[in-house]
């Protein structure tokens, strides 16, 4: 019979997947293609906002788009419909994607003539934050009718986003919304975290998101 | 379901030091586990015994927790207290301005094997 042996690992359960995730990015450095992670619980108009910001850069970039839910292809069929290359992933029963699941998907989707590429999480403002997907940049949604306490109760989410979309905005006059307390919780999350309240049902607002995303994309092409 | 992908990512872990260190068994691991991290301990030892039968390596594997508790820092009052208990706003100054010190981890420890 072999000795029992002990051996101590003393590092999170993330650390494997944050290594991957590491090693993605640095790939996607190289083939210029930045990679955008979308968060946000389910129905907060991910799919809304990612198809009018679609619309609004397809003549000045060439997009890509993983769409991951944990069963069926609405929102793939959706996003199809605006041209860009999407592909549906499943995660087949997972609420989260990690930088492994990612990486395949962008092998399916190809990525070398690609400038950007957004990966649409699954609805949850849980699970996914734990994962490091590999994204250059992570943006999360919360819309105005989820209520403003949500930096409250989903601390980590907010921790990891480097954008807060505030989506919804033009019903604002109907809900006990406040978007100062948002900022105010939001902040107090994370200092660096950058607010873009907008409603990409009427379009209000999202000049300045557009504006960020392609700063971003092209600060990423450039520095080395 | 987080906590499978959880799982997951451990046996993954667990296999590649596995490998690392030409182990034929692993008997035990001991995952040390913050109080406020979002993992359900039942759940996560439920994910557990599926999950682990399906590996050579790691199908007799047990999974030992440890709880780390959890504490929150006052920026206001300068001190440390018990976050399950109090919540975000500091019991002793009524201060928001708050942080945790400890209490989300999800730690892999060590692993028991021959």
């Amino acid at each position: 019979m072999d000795k029992v042996r002990i051996i101590e690992i003393k590092e999170s359960v993330f650390a494997d997947n944050d290594r991957e995730a590491e090693r993605l990015r640095a790939e996607l450095k190289r083939e210029k293609t930045f990679l955008l992670n979308l968060m946000s619980s389910p129905g907060s108009g991910k799919t809304t906002l990612l198809m009018r910001t679609i619309e609004a850069l397809k003549d000045k970039l060439r997009i890509g788009v993983l769409e991951a839910d944990i069963d069926s292809a609405v929102d793939a069929e959706k996003v199809a419909t605006t041209g860009v290359k999407t592909i549906q992933l499943h995660t087949g029963g997972m609420c989260h994607l990690d930088a492994g699941m990612t990486e395949q998907g962008l092998k399916e989707l190809g990525t070398a003539d690609l400038d950007l590429v957004v990966l649409e999480n699954v609805g949850n403002l849980v699970c996914p934050a734990e994962f490091d997907t590999g994204a250059v940049k992570n943006a999360m949604i919360l819309s105005v009718p989820e209520g403003h306490d949500k930096p409250l109760k989903y601390p980590l989410i907010f921790t990891v986003c480097d954008v807060l979309i505030i989506n919804k905005i033009d019903v604002l006059p109907y809900f006990d919304f406040d978007l100062d307390k948002v900022k105010e919780y939001a902040h107090m999350r994370n200092p660096n975290l950058k607010l873009f309240p907008l409603s990409a049902k009427t379009g209000e607002g999202m000049d300045v998101w557009l504006d960020w995303l392609q700063q971003e994309i092209k600060d990423w092409n450039q520095t080395t | 379901m987080h906590e499978l992908g959880i799982v997951f990512h451990i046996i993954k872990t667990v296999e590649r030091v596995g490998a690392e260190n030409k182990l034929v068994q692993v008997s035990a691991v001991t995952l040390e586990l913050g109080e406020v991290s979002g993992v359900v301990p039942q759940e996560l030892s439920s994910c557990w015994s599926w999950a682990v039968k399906k590996t050579e390596l790691m199908k007799e594997a047990t999974l030992e927790i440890e709880t780390i508790p959890a504490l929150t820092f006052c920026e206001g009052c300068q001190k440390t207290y018990e976050t399950v208990q109090h919540g975000r706003i500091c019991p002793l100054c009524g201060s928001e301005h708050t942080y945790l010190v400890q209490g989300n981890e999800i730690n892999l420890k060590e692993i028991k094997a021959h």
